[in-house]
C-alpha cells in the first residue's frame, strides 16, 4: 500500500462540485451547508462519528437521497429532480454498500452483466467479456457461476465492486465497504480498492480504516453533526488536527 | 501436572455407522420407539389408523360398480351379507353412470372431444410457463391458447376469436408505429385506443362480413350447457392466469409514491377483501345487468370469471405485498445506483425475489380460488357440486351422498395437491443458497 499514492496524479478537471447543499429528514437538518469540490483522480476519505451524515452525503451524490437546497454537479451534469439527469449521473457514478447488496437470485456473472445489458444496451457477448475482465481484476473469476449466498463476505464485496465497475463509472462511492467484514477479509477488499486508486479512479470512501486513509487518500474529510468540520491531507489531518472535535474523534478511534 | 500435549500420528479411518443408527431397524428405533411415551404414542396412533382404515376400506371396496340404481346397490350388498348401503358399502354405480356428466355438465356428448382437446392443449400452453426446460418458442402458443380454448369450448364462428385476437395485434403495431413516429406516449395511446375502436366499433361489421364471405365455424354451444369440472377448471384457470398479473400491479400500486394511484389500489383491495365472494357472485348474476346497456347479452360465465379474478387479485396483491416488504431496502438501492429505471428494477431485481418469497402464499391463493369455484353453484351454475345436487334429485340415486361428494373431493384434491407439489418443486429449484 505504502508507495501506492506517490505517483498518482490529480487532474484540474472537476468531477464533483457541491455548493451550499442542505438536506433535511423531515424537520431534522442532516446536512448543513456542504461545500465540496472533488477533482478527477482524487481519493477522498470521509470520516466522522456515527450519525454525522457521512452516508447521507455520498448518497446525495448519486441521488439515492434527494437534497432540498444547494447544487450538486457531477461531471458537468446538474443534479435536479429531473429524472433524465438522475439516470445520466447514476450511470457515471458507481456505488458500493456496507452490506454489498448483491442480487441473491442471480449468479455472480449475471449480477455483473445485468446493468450493462439493460441500462447501457451493451451486447450480451461484450457484457460477458467486461464482466469476466473485472472479475479477474478483483481476483475471483472462478466464482463467476456461483450465487452470492455461496461466497464469503470479502468475496461478495469484491463482486459488488466488480459489478459497479462493469458500468464503466468515472467516479466510485464507497459507504463503509469493510465494516461488515471479518478482519481477515478486510485486507482483500482494501487491496482491491488500492488497485482501483492506482488506475486513477475518482473515489469517495466513507470508512473507519484509518490505515487506508493514510496510505491511499489524498484528502481526508471529517464530518460531525452534518457539517464538514475539517479537511486536510492525511499526514496533516492525522498528525496535526486543528479542531477540538477532530482531536477527540481521532483520539477515540486511534486510542486503542 | 498431567501432560496434555498431544500429536496425532495416524488419521482415524471412516467406518460405516452401526446398524442401530443406519438401517431400517435403526430408523424405527430412533423415530418410533425411542422411549416409553414415544412407544405408547406410536401404539395409539397405529390403533387409530387401523380403526379408520378398517371402517373405510370395506366401504370403498364394494362390488356395486355396475348397479343402475340405489335400490339395486342395496340388494347387491344384502346378498353378500353386508348391512345395506351406508355402513355396508358404497354404491359406485352412480359414479359409473354420471362421471361424464360430473366432468362436462350437459355438454353434448358427441362433442366431448372439444373440451378434452382444449384440456390437453392447456397442458401444452402451460408447459413453457411451468418448466423452463421446455422451449420458449411454445410461449407463442400460450399467448394464442385462450382464443383457441374459447373457440373449442363455445364453438360458433371462428372469426369472432380471431378478430378479438387481431385487436391485440393491432394494439402491438399501434404501439410500435406510434412510438416510432411520435414518441412513447403516442405509442401507448395508440396501443390503447386502436384496439378499443377495433373491438367496439369495427369488430361486429367485419365479423358479419367475414361470416357471409367465408362461413367458417363449428357448432355453437350455449353457456348453460357447460358444467362440471370443465366449468370449475375454466373459471379456475382464468382466475389463476389473470389474478397473478393483476395482483402484482395492485401490489406495486399500493407501494407507489403517487397518492391517487395508491389510494385507488388500497380502496380496491380493501373493498374486495371486505366482501364475501358470494356477494360478488350475486352481483355478477343479478346486479351487473343494471349497469350494462339494456339488451346486451353478457355471458354469465364470463361475468363470474371476472368477479372470481377480481376477488383473487385482491388477495394476491396482499400476498405479493408481503413479499415486496420482505426484501431489504438495499436491493432497491443497488438497482437504483446501477441506473436501472423503475420498471426494469421491478422486473429484473425486485419481483423475481418478491415472487419467490411469496410462492407459498401465491399457491395457497390459487388453491383457494380453485376450490371457491364451487360457490358458483349458488347462483345456479352447474359446477361439480351443483351437479351433485342435480344427480341426487334423480329417483334412481336419491339418497346417495358420500359417493358423489367423495368423488368430487378426490378430483379437487388431485388438482390442489398437484399445485402444492409444484410450488414445492419451484421453491427447491429457485433456492440459491441464501
Ligand atoms: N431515511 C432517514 N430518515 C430519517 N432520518 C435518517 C434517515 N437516514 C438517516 N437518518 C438520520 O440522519 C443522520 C445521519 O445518518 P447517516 O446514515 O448519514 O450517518 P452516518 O454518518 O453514515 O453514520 P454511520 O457511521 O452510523 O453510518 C442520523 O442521525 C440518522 O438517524
Ligand atoms: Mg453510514
Amino acid at each position: 500500500m505504502a508507495n501506492a499514492k506517490k505517483q498518482l496524479e490529480i487532474s484540474d478537471e472537476v468531477a464533483i462540485q457541491i455548493t451550499k447543499m442542505n438536506k433535511w429528514f423531515g424537520s431534522f437538518h442532516v446536512l448543513r451547508d456542504i461545500d465540496l469540490t472533488v477533482q478527477r483522480g482524487e481519493r477522498i476519505v470521509v470520516a466522522g462519528p456515527s450519525g454525522s451524515g457521512k452516508s447521507t452525503l455520498i448518497r446525495c451524490i448519486n441521488a439515492l437521497e434527494e437534497h432540498q437546497e444547494g447544487l450538486i454537479t457531477v461531471d458537468g451534469t446538474v443534479l435536479s429532480s429531473d429524472l433524465k439527469n438522475i439516470d445520466t449521473i447514476r450511470s457515471e457514478v458507481g456505488m458500493c454498500f456496507q452490506h454489498f447488496n448483491l442480487f441473491p437470485h442471480l449468479t455472480i456473472l449475471e449480477n455483473c452483466m445485468l446493468a450493462p445489458i439493460w441500462v447501457r444496451k451493451v451486447p450480451q457477448k461484450e457484457a460477458l467479456e467486461t464482466a469476466m475482465h473485472f472479475l479477474e481484476k478483483v481476483k475471483i473469476p472462478e466464482q463467476a457461476n456461483k450465487y452470492p449466498g455461496q461466497l464469503s463476505g470479502g468475496q461478495q464485496q469484491r463482486v459488488a465492486i466488480a459489478r459497479s465497475l462493469c458500468m464503466k463509472p468515472r467516479i466510485m462511492l464507497f459507504d463503509e465497504p469493510t465494516s461488515a467484514l471479518d478482519p481477515e477479509m478486510i485486507k482483500e477488499v482494501l487491496d482491491t480498492m488500492v488497485t482501483l486508486a492506482e488506475d486513477g479512479m475518482t473515489m469517495i470512501v466513507v470508512t473507519h480504516e484509518m490505515g487506508f486513509a493514510r496510505e491511499v487518500a489524498n484528502r481526508v474529510i471529517f464530518m460531525d453533526e452534518g457539517q464538514i468540520i475539517e479537511q486536510n491531507e492525511p499526514e496533516a489531518f492525522f498528525d496535526n488536527p486543528q479542531n477540538e472535535r477532530t482531536k477527540l474523534f481521532l483520539s477515540q478511534i486511534l486510542g486503542h | 501436572m498431567v501432560d496434555q500435549s498431544f500429536v496425532r500420528t495416524e488419521i482415524v479411518p471412516e467406518k460405516s455407522a452401526p446398524l442401530s443408527e443406519a438401517g431400517i431397524v435403526g430408523w424405527f428405533k430412533k423415530n418410533m420407539f425411542s422411549d416409553i411415551p414415544n412407544t405408547i404414542l406410536t401404539g395409539v396412533v397405529l390403533y387409530i389408523i387401523f380403526m379408520v382404515l378398517g371402517n373405510i376400506l370395506p366401504w370403498v371396496f364394494s362390488p356395486t360398480w355396475n348397479s343402475v340404481s340405489l335400490t339395486e346397490c342395496r340388494s347387491i350388498l344384502a346378498e353378500i351379507g353386508r348391512d345395506g348401503h351406508g355402513n355396508g358399502g358404497a354404491c359406485w354405480g352412480v359414479i359409473r353412470e354420471r362421471w361424464l356428466q360430473l366432468m362436462f355438465g350437459f355438454y353434448p356428448s358427441e362433442l366431448y372431444w372439444r373440451p378434452v382437446l382444449s384440456f390437453l392443449l392447456l397442458g401444452v400452453a402451460l408447459a413453457p410457463v411451468l418448466f423452463d426446460r421446455v422451449s420458449r418458442k411454445i410461449l407463442f402458443f400460450t399467448a394464442v391458447y385462450p382464443f383457441i380454448c374459447f373457440w373449442l369450448i363455445w364453438g360458433g364462428s371462428i372469426w369472432f376469436p380471431v378478430s378479438v385476437f387481431t385487436g391485440f395485434i393491432i394494439s402491438y403495431f399501434g404501439f410500435v408505429i406510434g412510438s416510432k413516429s411520435a414518441g412513447s406516449l403516442a405509442g401507448v395511446l395508440a396501443a390503447m385506443a386502436l384496439p378499443i375502436i377495433w373491438w367496439f366499433v369495427l369488430l361486429s361489421p367485419v365479423n358479419s362480413a367475414l361470416n357471409s364471405i367465408i362461413p367458417l365455424g363449428s357448432e355453437a354451444i350455449d353457456s348453460d350447457r357447460l358444467g362440471g369440472f370443465m366449468l370449475a377448471i375454466l373459471i379456475g384457470v382464468t382466475g389463476i392466469a389473470l389474478s397473478l398479473p393483476i395482483g402484482i400491479l395492485l401490489a406495486l400500486g399500493r407501494q407507489s409514491d403517487l397518492p391517487i394511484l395508491k389510494g385507488v389500489c388500497v380502496c380496491f383491495i380493501e373493498f374486495i377483501r371486505g366482501v364475501p365472494l358470494i356477494t360478488l357472485l350475486f352481483v355478477a348474476s343479478t346486479l351487473l345487468n343494471v349497469f350494462l346497456p339494456p339488451g346486451s347479452n353478457f355471458d354469465l360465465i364470463l361475468r363470474v370469471m371476472i368477479m372470481v379474478t377480481l376477488f383473487a387479485s385482491a388477495y394476491m396483491a396482499e400476498v405479493i405485498r408481503g413479499g415486496l416488504a420482505a426484501l431489504p431496502k438495499g436491493q432497491y438501492e443497488a438497482a437504483d445506483s446501477l441506473g436501472l429505471d423503475y420498471w426494469k428494477a421491478q422486473r429484473l431485481i425486485i419481483l423475481p425475489q418478491a415472487l419467490k418469497i411469496s410462492i407459498p402464499g401465491i399457491v395457497s391463493t390459487f388453491i383457494g380460488l380453485f376450490k371457491d369455484t364451487t360457490l358458483v353453484s349458488i347462483i345456479g351454475l352447474l359446477d361439480p357440486l351443483g351437479l351433485s345436487t342435480n344427480i341426487r334429485a334423480d329417483m334412481a340415486w336419491n339418497g346417495i351422498l358420500w359417493e358423489l361428494y367423495g368423488f368430487v373431493a378426490l378430483i379437487f384434491f388431485i388438482f390442489c395437491f398437484s399445485m402444492s407439489r409444484y410450488s414445492m418443486y419451484l421453491e427447491r429449484k429457485l433456492a440459491t443458497g441464501h
